[in-house]
Parts: structure tokens; sequence; C-alpha cells
């Protein structure tokens, strides 16, 4: 019980810093601390892949591309810092609705029927030995026999998500070569040039 | 607990010492192919180099620029450390007679752990180049990540091939998998692609682009001195050290002796493996030219990662017709 309540502690508290911090990448930072502590509670829950899988995942990829985007939006000279003078009602409403939420969760999980895992020792090197709850495994028969059909719909809903994105991001101008675009583009100089000079 | 403790202790010096070593050897042979001594004053036959050069990096004034981020600058090179020595917390050396491993941690998810510290051992530099607040370290991290990123799909993808083979993400069932033949030969591609990526990994000649001293002057660590320097630099060679390890442990057998010649013990033929491969590293420092950069993203995702799908679906075509 007291490593749980280790990482839950680590876990509000990188949360609060998250979202509270003036710098981004200090949000980043603490964010990088927060899913290292949940990681660190898969493995207590014995979701060993879910545990590796978050940080690969969500460490490796996606908290990476935050950086990437802070590195390349503000080089290095003066970094953002956020006013703090304002809170602003889409956000703050979005909080409070999702403390609710949070909240209603907690209560139905402490009402509901206790989960009995199968695995009753967790010292991180008996973890997830065999074909047990959270074990690669147990993890790959659920994902490809009994919840096949969600799991394509989640990522039919991906695909959808990155084809939006395309559409939206790129110009939708037919594909042409480098070298007949800047051919192109020669020609349009040469002839604003002509243009000029009449 | 305790015992893991010991073994931890133990571990962390080995790993320290070999760093320690592998930079005098890799300095030189760099020196031998160039037909020069390499560092020969400090003790005989340079033997004492690192003490000295150890004593020098903590003997340093340790400089933090005045546009730095002084909180992310301190925290970037313990990160680089820290997801450097975490991946020998499942590493197997070696195995008993009853099959237990000679590791810290036997983890049954052995290689998906080590891919996850090792995607987290970018933000040493990332982080580490953005918070330094000056050009050239900002170039070389933005540089890093993305080919770290790029050729980290490959490597992953290298990896599966192997995973499939031997049905099992236990370090140590991969090297039992390979008990008759060594996976290199039924995943030769698997193995090249491994190979190739692995040195973009670590940023090590002829990827490194990261450091690339003829443009960045040192890449993401221009800004640092003294032992904040140093921290990057244990990184970099353990990095090195660990790529061979699952170099070894993926395709080269693990402690499995060749040809059946068990008179070695198996520890010794991980040693002796692990030691070729990094003799190979500084063989190709020696030898190639750096990479350009639109080169090397070209490289990654237009010939690698086909090339590594490729080898995904023939080795599961395989596996699943027999």
């Amino acid at each position: 019980m007291i490593p749980f309540w280790i990482i839950a502690a680590v876990l509000v508290i990188s949360a609060l810093w998250t979202v509270t911090a003036r710098k981004p990448i200090y949000s980043v930072v603490s964010l990088l601390l927060n899913f290292a502590a949940l990681a660190t509670s898969y493995l207590i829950l014995h979701a060993e892949f879910l545990a590796v899988m978050q940080i690969i995942v969500y460490s490796g990829a996606i908290l990476m591309l935050f950086v990437f985007v802070i590195a390349l939006l503000n080089s290095g000279i003066a970094p953002i810092v956020l006013g703090r003078d304002r809170v602003p009602v889409a956000p703050a409403a979005a909080a409070a609705l999702s403390a609710i939420a949070f909240v209603a969760t907690a209560i139905a999980a402490v009402h509901a029927p206790a989960i009995v895992p199968i695995a009753t020792h967790s010292p991180l090197g008996a973890v997830g030995r065999g074909n047990v709850f959270g074990s690669i495994g147990d993890f790959g028969q659920a994902l490809f026999l009994s919840r096949l059909l969600p799991f394509e719909i989640t990522a039919l809903i991906l695909m959808v998500a990155v084809v939006g994105v395309v559409l939206l991001a790129g110009d939708l101008a037919p594909y042409v070569p480098t070298r007949r675009r800047a051919e192109q583009t020669r020609r349009a100089l040469r002839e604003a040039i002509l243009r000029e000079g009449k | 607990m305790l015992i893991v403790l010991v073994k931890s202790a133990v571990l962390l010096l080995v790993v320290v010492t070999t760093f320690a070593y592998a930079m005098l050897f890799e300095r030189k042979i760099l020196g031998w192919m160039q037909l020069r001594p390499g560092p020969n004053r400090v003790g005989p036959w340079g033997l004492l180099q690192p003490a000295a050069d150890a004593a020098k990096l903590i003997l340093k004034e340790d400089l933090t620029p005045k546009t730095a981020d002084p909180l992310i600058y301190r925290l970037a090179p313990f990160i680089s450390l820290l997801t450097a020595f975490a991946v020998y917390a499942v590493v197997p050396f070696g195995a008993n007679g009853d099959g237990s491993p000679w590791a810290i941690g036997d983890v049954n998810a052995g290689i998906l752990f080590l891919m996850a510290i090792s995607s987290v051992g970018v933000y040493g530099i990332s982080l580490g180049g953005w918070a330094s607040g000056s050009k050239f370290p900002l170039l070389g991290a933005v540089r890093g990540t993305a080919q770290m990123i790029s050729y980290e799909l490959s490597m992953s993808l290298s990896f599966v091939g192997v995973l499939m083979l031997a049905g099992t993400t236990s370090l140590t069932g991969i090297v039992n998998a390979q008990e008759r033949l060594w996976f290199f030969i039924p995943q030769a591609l698997g193995f090249i692609i491994y190979v190739i990526t692995a040195v973009a990994e670590t940023n090590r000649t002829p990827f490194d682009l990261v450091e690339a001293e003829t443009e960045l002057v040192g890449g993401f660590h221009t800004e640092y001195s003294g032992l904040r320097f140093g921290s990057f630099f244990i990184a970099e060679y353990v990095n090195m050290l660990t790529v061979s390890c699952i170099a070894t442990l993926l395709f080269l057998g693990g402690w499995n002796a060749p040809f059946g010649l068990t008179l070695l013990p198996g520890l010794a033929w991980f040693v002796l493996k692990v030691g070729a491969f990094m003799f190979f590293y500084m063989w190709l420092r020696a030898t190639l030219p750096r990479f350009r950069y639109d080169r090397l993203m070209t490289f990654g995702w237009k010939v690698l990662l086909p090339l590594a799908t490729l080898n995904l679906v023939a080795t599961a075509a395989w596996v699943a017709l027999h």
C-alpha cells in the first residue's frame, strides 16, 4: 500500500505542476514525470504491457512532439511565460466538468464489486509471468480475439483523424515533382522580370 | 531487496569501468588506424588515461550560460545518464544451469522495457539542447531528436522479426530460442537494419549529426562543461554498450557458444560478442565520413523503414506457414 500512496502523491503533484507551470517546457517535464509515475502504478496493478506502452507511446512519441513544437516555436532566446492575471472561461469549465466526471468515477469505483487479481504478489521481478492478468499474452488475446471490433473501430477513428489533419493542413494542389516545380517557379520569375522591364 | 541492491551496485561499477576503458580503447584504435600511437603517457600503455580524464572533468568549472533555462539545463544530463543506466536492470548476461538468468530483474517484457527506456533517452539531448539557450545546441538538439525518432521506428520493426521467431518478449527466452541457430542468419535483413539504426540511435559516426563538430561546434552539448558534459559523454558510451548487448542478445545468440565450443563459459562468449560489436563501432568511426542531413532522413524513411516493414511481413508469413 505504501508504494501506491507515494506514486499517487507524485501523480497528483506532477499533474498540478503540469497545469500551473508558467513555462511550457516545465509543463512538459512534469508531464514526463507524471507518465513515469502512471507507468509505475500500472506495474503495481500487474498491467506490465500497459506500463511499457504508456512509456513508449506517450513519453517516447507524443510528449516528444510537444518538446519539438516548443523548441521550434521559441528558439531559446526568450521563453514563453504565461501571465497569471486572468482565468480563461472555456478551460476552466472543461476542468470543472472533468473534475465532476472524476469524482463520479471514483464513487462508482468504490461501490463496484472488487476485481480479484489473478497474480497475488507484485515484486517487480515476478510481474506478469506467463499468461496471467496484464501480461502480454493476456493483453494480445483480449485485443485480437475478444475485443477485436472495438480495437478496429478505434484504429479507424484514428485513421479518420489522420486523414482529417492532412486535409486541414496540406494544400490540396496536385502533386508536382520538385524539378518541374522549380522549372515553373523559374518561368514565372522570368515572366515577372520581363513584365517589370516593359 | 539487499541482494538486488548489491547486484545493482556491482553492475553499475562494471558498466562504468567498461565505459572508461571503452573510451581508452576507442582512442587507441582510432590512433592505430590513423598510424599514430594514441594516448600512451598516463600510466603504462596509457592505462590510467580514463582516471586522468575523470579528474580533469571533475576539476573543470561548471558553466551555465546566462540565456539558459537553469532548471532544465541542469536536469538534462541526469535524464541522459539515468536512462543510459536504467536499461541494465533487465539485461541478462548469462544463465545458470537451471535456466535462471544472471540479471537484476528478469522481466517478461524485457525487450519492450529496453525500448521504453531508450525512447525516454532522447529527452536528455532535446531538453539539454533547448535549455542551453543558444543556436548551435538548439540546431543539434532538433536534428538529433528528428533523427532518433525516425530511426527508432525501423529499429523497433527489426526487433519484431526476432520476437516472432522466438515467440517471447523475454530476453532470456530469446537467447534460449537461439540455442541451435543464431537469429542473424534467418533475420539477416533485420540484423543489418538493426546495426545501422543502432549506430544512428547512439548518434555515432556516420550518424553524429547531433554533435557535428565541423558545423555545430559541439552540437547539443556545446554549452556544457565539466561533469555535466561528462554525464552526456558517459551516457553516449553506455548507450553504445547497451546496443551492443542488445545485438548480442537478439541476433548473436547471447551467451550461447558457437559450434558447440562450450570450453569457455557463457559469460565469456557474451563479453567477446559485445566486445566485437563495440570494436565494429570504433572501426566505423575511423572509416566513414558523416552523412548529409537530408540524405540521412531520406535513407531512414525511404530505405530503412520500407525494408524493415518488408522483413516484418516476410517473417510473419514464414512463421504463419510453419
